[in-house]
């Protein structure tokens, strides 16, 4: 759009652009700050999304775009696809819609290095600079972009979420790996080369695939968050490639942002990340660890015993997992939590890490439920409340409640954080049957002499007690 | 110094403004932020425009490869923001507040 700007002024416009860049830099970085607190977070959001569009506007002006056929048509069906995407998912399918999202960004990116290498005929006259960060671009881009399609693949069970592998497997991707960054190598030296160039395009697109196929269903989390450490990274690389340092700066906060959510959730689930990547865990592999079962006797309840236990508790937590978004029954849940309020009882939410199916997911699924977040508290905040809780309701929680973490070396899931239910007065497990959870332990909180077993579908046996409850 | 240096530079302190401003993220926006931040990622579509809208030798190829980086970056943009945008409507104090 530089054509409409008065002949004097051109001079300037370079200059003019990356200065307002620089402002568009701030914005990002302000949003970011304003994400740091619930109240402030939806301006920090908008925020970033002003920042995105002062730095889509001023490169409009950018003297090296002439023609405006391509970008019209371009934004308007990406922008139609993204908004109906956007308007349409379901809370409890984030996961998916954040791997789509990521996936769709990585691809960009590559495309992005790889249209640049293009529109320059004679690469000969490429420094060997952009060459190298043309090749990890395309490289990262490209496999953030197939990987995340698996990634969506595997959490919306179009691909088995079992860790599909085969002996040798690792030793073929890092393989792959190596020999991608050695013909990066190679390309820089020899550009004129195009094989290899499009060597690096598909073996990186490739691994992209067998990379996260190996990975089993319920890790999934911990590689979206690593995808989308490498979609920023991806897009610091497309910076790198069109020289452009708004791109580099915006990458390298959402690689940043990335990594540390992947190690938040790496903790919360006591893997480590190499464990995770290499380590093939976490399908449905069931039953192991669960015998033993010899004469443990679980004691049941009914709506309307446990209608009278919460009515006259003074305080109540309740620890939901993912099967109480799989009931859709946050709001039911809701529900009893204000009959209870309103009768003067004491109601918090203990939410640990990976209760959900990404980090802090479970909290986006009880804000559309209409909880207030200031109910909502980190297992790190409500740990120390069990002890003077009378009672906890545990719903669609499983792994993230049992104290063989804490107390059994052996076992798998020894060591991970859980939430100290058991200090707690009382617990309540509302479950559909005793089987183990996603990690296939058997669960002793279930036997355990303060424990009660509520068993059902959530939502209706929340239903009930939400009824029992006007009795009492 | 060359342009390759002097963007490391940037990219490297960059990485540690994004940690110093993340890592103080509460667990309960770590959704909206997981979104949002993807968002971000997508602002590679100022790449894209460049590549989209130039023109010289051989420009049909690149016009088209930037055409659809385009799309893919524009879904990204106005989808992550839109569904953070959903997401932290809903982030709501006690009923009294409002």
């Amino acid at each position: 759009m530089s054509q409409f700007l008065p002949e004097a002024i051109l001079p300037y416009l370079p200059d003019t652009i990356q200065i307002i860049y620089l402002v568009a830099t701030f914005f990002f970085i302000r949003g970011l700050k304003l994400l740091n607190s619930p109240a402030t977070a939806r301006k920090g959001n908008q925020f970033a999304a002003l920042g995105m569009f002062i730095g889509i506007v001023v490169t409009l002006f950018d003297q090296q775009i002439v023609s405006f056929e391509w970008i019209i048509g371009g934004v308007l069906i990406g922008g139609l696809i993204g908004a109906v995407l956007a308007k349409k998912v379901a809370m409890t399918a984030m996961p998916e819609l954040v791997a789509v999202f990521n996936g769709f960004g990585g691809g960009a990116s590559a495309l992005v290095a790889w249209g640049e290498f293009s529109r320059l005929v004679d690469p000969t006259t490429m420094t060997p600079d952009s060459l190298v960060t043309t090749g990890l671009g395309v490289f990262i881009g490209a496999l953030t972009f197939t990987g995340s399609f698996i990634a969506f693949g595997k959490l919306k069970g179009f691909i088995s979420g079992n860790a599909i592998t085969f002996p040798g497997l690792n030793v073929i991707n890092i393989g792959s790996m190596i020999a991608v960054l050695v013909l990066i190598g190679i390309f820089t030296f020899d550009p004129t080369n195009q094989t290899i160039f499009w060597i690096i395009l598909g073996l990186s697109l490739l691994i992209g695939i067998t990379s996260v196929i190996p990975i089993g269903g319920a890790d999934m989390p911990v590689v979206i968050s690593l995808l989308n450490s490498y979609s920023g990274i991806a897009a610091s690389m497309a910076g790198f490639v069109i020289g452009n340092n708004l791109l580099i700066i915006s990458g390298a906060l959402v690689g940043a942002a990335g990594l540390i959510l992947t190690n938040i959730m790496c903790k919360a689930m006591n893997r480590s990340l190499t464990n995770v990547i290499f380590g093939a865990f976490g399908g449905d592999s069931g039953g192991a660890g669960a015998g033993e079962d010899g004469d443990k006797t679980v004691r049941e309840t009914s709506a309307e015993d446990l209608a009278i236990q919460v009515a006259y508790a003074s305080k109540v937590v309740i620890a939901p997992g993912y099967g109480l978004a799989v009931a859709q029954a946050q709001h039911v849940l809701k529900e009893v939590a204000q009959k209870l309020e309103e009768r003067g009882v004491q109601v918090k939410y203990g939410i640990h890490p990976v209760a959900g199916r990404m980090p802090g997911h479970m909290n986006v699924l009880l804000a559309e439920a209409d909880v207030p977040y200031d109910q909502l508290l980190d297992m790190d905040q409500i740990n120390p409340e069990f002890k003077t809780t009378d009672v906890v309701l545990v719903i669609g929680a499983n792994d993230v409640v049992n104290p063989v973490a804490k107390t059994e070396p052996g076992s798998p899931i020894y060591g991970m954080p859980i939430l100290n239910v058991d200090d707690a007065k009382r617990t309540v497990v509302f479950k559909r049957s005793l089987s183990p959870g996603y990690a296939g332990i058997d669960n002793p909180l279930f036997y355990a002499e303060k424990n009660q077993m509520f068993f059902g579908d959530a939502k209706k046996s929340l239903q009930a007690l939400n009824e029992a409850l006007n009795d009492v | 110094m060359s342009a390759l240096i002097f963007s490391l530079f940037i990219f490297v302190l960059a990485c540690f403004i994004g940690f110093e401003l993340i890592s103080k993220v509460p667990p309960t926006l770590h959704t909206p932020l997981m979104s949002g931040a993807n968002a971000i990622s997508g602002i590679t579509i100022v790449g894209a425009l460049i590549v989209a809208g130039h023109s010289g030798v051989d420009s049909q190829t690149s016009q088209i490869i930037g055409f659809v980086a385009i799309v893919f970056a524009t879904i990204n943009v106005v989808g992550g923001f839109m569904v953070t945008d959903r997401m932290l409507e809903m982030f709501k104090k006690k009923e009294d507040d409002q």
